[in-house]
């Protein structure tokens, strides 16, 4: 096909598929079922080989649908698909459109030590190791981040704008919601990414693809037998260069004819530029790309790829001197385990299978999710961790666990979330107002949703809680709400390995109806 | 900038609105209808909450008696949990819905319903149905859930809380009418009219933190009271308070108080329990407070039973 259709095609495709993503990761209001969102996510490469491999079902195959279109057509996942590309393209043409006079991408070689071995490590690492690395490169994941990170405060702050102004006129359909950022250091790979693709894509086109990206990388290799590819008609060519020029991947060698597949990822837009209408995607016969090193080149990609480790490095450096507040409690909590969110099973499945793409955190209508900084170890930076210091996991929900691409958290149906203990609370009586001010309190036991937390005599007429832990769920409402500080009188232990919380026993009361008034 | 003092004129004003109307309210109840201002507390039982409600107002001379033409008023139910109507954690919908159709009847310009609810606030409006109640009779449901909402006032006079952060829509509106449920309370004993008022201020911790009895006391001296309380007795959680596990924790009481007393409400309230007044402490310290009288003998009450 030569037709400039296929441009068009491609860019309204990408536009519908980036804006639903988009929306999967910013409906702050729950607009769409949680159900739904996930069929969004059905193609989307690295979370459905994980899902992939924990259910073994049609239903988490979509990657080999990837895999399958990749060895007919290319990389259209790249231009078709990936949340990441996609929005590297905006920014490769807002790039264009600035630079217009300057803009030529040109024919460069491949960085093929570099890209291959990145794969390789992504590959050794996650076998041996864990899934570390792939949390951090997956196009997905980063995507995620972006969008939770800097995407949904930004639509906030719009919201709590326009609930002012409405506010004034009386309207109240939109409601002011507190953005809580996360710990600062839970930025740093976020923002690192954001400014390396950032700058990559708006100086280089698809460069960020065709370099570090993993996916990439591997569909690539599978697009050297793709039967479908860019070919070049000969005859009709002129030689003129256009379609080497406007090329994000600067993957075309026009002057040898030759289109490099392993970088191409069918974007069609030399199909559009060629004058001569002798560019064309069809069937074509394997050919083989000449290589030559670009020294500078490789340091560059050194340089930043060592920054971009040094700087998570650097953040874990800092984590250890955070200043302690003002002591008030005096005995401190001693977690031995983070809890992990409903859905997890154990902390080992959870850790291992989760991307930190970040969809629960910003999915969660209660903010309890928050990204781990040291809680799950280096390995586990930026994967989801229940924070009850900030806000408490609602008994009725159980929007996680049906959002997550992965199977890191398996879906849970209602009844059986509420009768899962992520961990168990437990009461500091040292720290309790009612030990030390003498005073009323009760907050945490008026929060509990089981009343695994109850209130018994103390002195004089005060009352005390005290934890049934055998029907503790572990939400963290009793953690929240205490109102000591630093440390709270009551809180969540997580269990490292999920376990069943018995129902709530409940008797009638032995008060009936009253037929007369008591006063 | 601006907007704070936007923010302050429009308090101002609607303190100096709110003052002069409740007074007026109070002026006209005792100057117009003499009979019916005799009665201090009405407590009617064995109705539906619509009926006890349309009968008890009536012995009060009507919400006229309280809402006057063109005002705005505020509903402030128990929106506190997430909980289904059944299980009584939050007032009956039906009251709710009632009390805002007498509003809208006298007149009232517009009627607001908002409560700065404990569980995730879309999840308490929608599954406590009152947010549907509410907007089936016109008023306007608002949110409570950020401190965006609340406005910084004093309370002259406090022993502990001497100040508070409230909704806004409390000052902006001409009426304030508190419409409770009475409940079990785990750390209080147990909840009504006054402890209501929680879910009108923005930080609760401070009051759990600093003699949380003594703050409840005191955030009824703040100036904008309720011209009237009408506390839901209909389902009445008798344990496991405030919040509840299941339907063993209700009895079915089919009562409802309403009063302009609201230390004597919760008074009335607490024996509804089986529990002595003086033992929750922030009845006799309210009423030592000259904030209300908890001695129910001394009262003029009209009981009715239906």
């Amino acid at each position: 096909m030569t037709s400039s259709f296929l441009r068009r095609f491609r860019t309204g495709f990408s536009v519908v598929v980036l804006i639903s993503l988009v929306f999967v990761f910013i409906d702050y209001r729950s607009f769409v079922p949680e159900k739904i969102k996930t069929y969004f996510l059905y193609f989307q490469f690295v979370p459905s080989l994980i899902k992939f491999i924990h259910l073994k079902t049609i239903a988490a195959a979509g990657f080999l649908v990837v895999l399958g279109l990749t060895l007919f057509t290319g990389r259209t996942y790249c231009s078709f698909l990936c949340p990441l590309g996609i929005t590297q393209d905006i920014f490769s043409r807002a790039g264009g459109k600035i630079r217009k006079k300057f803009r030529r991408f040109g024919f460069k070689k491949p960085f093929t030590i570099i890209r291959y071995t990145l794969l390789g490590i992504t590959l050794f690492v996650t076998i041996i190791w864990g899934i570390y690395l792939v949390t951090l490169l997956d196009p997905f994941s980063v995507f995620g981040r972006f969008m939770t990170y800097f995407g949904k405060p930004v639509v906030l702050v719009i919201n709590n704008f326009m609930a002012g102004i409405f506010g004034k006129f009386d309207l109240y359909f939109l409601s002011h919601n507190e953005i809580k950022g996360f710990q600062v250091i839970a930025y740093i790979i976020p923002a690192a990414f954001l400014i390396l693709v950032g700058s990559m894509s708006f100086l280089k086109g698809r460069l960020y693809c065709n370099m570090i990206c993993p996916v990439g990388t591997l569909l690539g290799l599978l697009s050297k037998v793709s039967f479908l590819r860019i070919k070049f008609n000969i005859d009709k060519c002129s030689r003129c260069g256009r379609c080497a020029i406007a090329c994000k991947s600067s993957c075309i060698d026009f002057l040898n004819y030759r289109v490099d597949v392993t970088r191409c990822i069918d974007c069609f837009d030399c199909i559009s530029t060629c004058p001569d209408k002798a560019i064309s995607y069809g069937v074509v016969s394997i050919r083989k790309a000449v290589h030559k090193t670009d020294e500078s080149k490789r340091k560059f990609v050194a340089a930043s790829l060592l920054m971009l480790f040094g700087l998570a490095r650097l953040a874990r450096g800092q984590e250890k001197s955070v200043p302690v507040p003002k002591r008030e409690s005096t005995v401190k909590e001693n977690k031995t385990f983070p809890v992990c969110p409903p859905g997890a099973g154990s902390f080992e499945h959870f850790t291992k299978n989760c991307i930190a793409c970040s969809l629960c955190i910003t999915a969660c209508p209660n903010n309890v999710l928050q990204p781990a900084v040291r809680q799950y170890g280096i390995a586990g930076l930026m994967q989801p961790v229940m924070n009850y210091h900030r806000s408490f996991c609602t008994y009725n929900c159980t929007v996680c666990t049906e959002v997550c691409p992965t199977n890191a958290l398996k879906p849970l149906a209602l009844e059986a979330k509420k009768l899962t203990q992520l961990g168990k609370a437990i009461f500091i009586k040292d720290n309790c107002i009612v030990k030390t001010e003498k005073t009323a309190c009760g907050a945490c036991s008026e929060s509990c949703p089981t009343k695994a937390v109850y209130m018994i005599p103390y002195e004089g007429n005060l009352l005390i809680p005290e934890t049934n832990q055998d029907i503790c769920t572990g939400c963290g409402h009793c953690e929240f709400a205490c109102p000591t500080v630093p440390y709270k009188a009551i809180f969540v232990d997580g269990n490292p390995v999920h376990l069943a919380a018995q129902k709530p026993e409940n008797e009638q009361s032995e008060m009936t109806t009253p037929v007369e008034f008591p006063f | 900038m601006r907007r704070r003092d936007f923010f302050k004129t429009s308090v101002g004003a609607g303190l100096a609105a709110g003052a002069a109307m409740s007074l007026g309210g109070y002026g006209k109840l005792w100057a117009s209808s003499p009979a019916s201002a005799s009665y201090d507390m009405i407590a009617i039982m064995g109705g539906s909450p619509e009926a006890m409600f349309d009968l008890g107002i009536q012995e009060l001379g009507g919400i006229s008696a309280f809402v006057k033409k063109g005002q705005k008023v505020l509903v402030k139910p128990n929106i506190g949990w997430d909980v289904v109507p059944d299980l009584a954690a939050n007032t009956n919908p039906l009251l709710v819905k009632r009390i805002i159709e007498h509003c809208f009847k006298a007149g009232a310009k517009e009627v607001y319903v908002f409560d700065h609810s404990c569980d995730n606030w879309v999840n308490t409006y929608k599954n406590s149905g009152i947010e549907k109640a509410a907007k089936a009779a016109g008023a306007k449901v608002v949110p409570a859930n950020s401190e965006n909402y609340y406005q910084k006032v004093e309370i002259p006079g406090g022993v502990k809380l001497k100040s508070a952060k409230v909704h806004e829509l409390l000052l902006e509106t001409d009426v304030f009418i508190n419409v409770p449920i009475l409940k079990d309370h785990n750390s209080t004993r147990m909840t009504g009219c006054l402890k209501n008022n929680m879910g009108l201020v923005w930080d609760r911790g401070f009051w759990h933190s600093n003699n949380l009895h003594q703050c409840i006391a005191d955030y009824a001296l703040f100036e904008k009271k309720p011209a009237v309380n009408i506390l839901d007795c209909y389902n009445v959680m008798v344990k496991h308070g405030p919040q509840g596990v299941s339907k063993e924790d209700i009895v079915q009481m089919k009562s409802m108080i309403i009063t302009t007393d609201w230390v004597a409400g919760d008074a009335a309230a607490a024996k509804m329990l089986g529990l002595d007044p003086a033992r929750i402490d922030y009845i006799p310290i309210a009423h030592k407070m000259g904030l209300g009288n908890m001695n129910l003998d001394s009262l003029n009450i009209k009981r009715i039973k239906m």
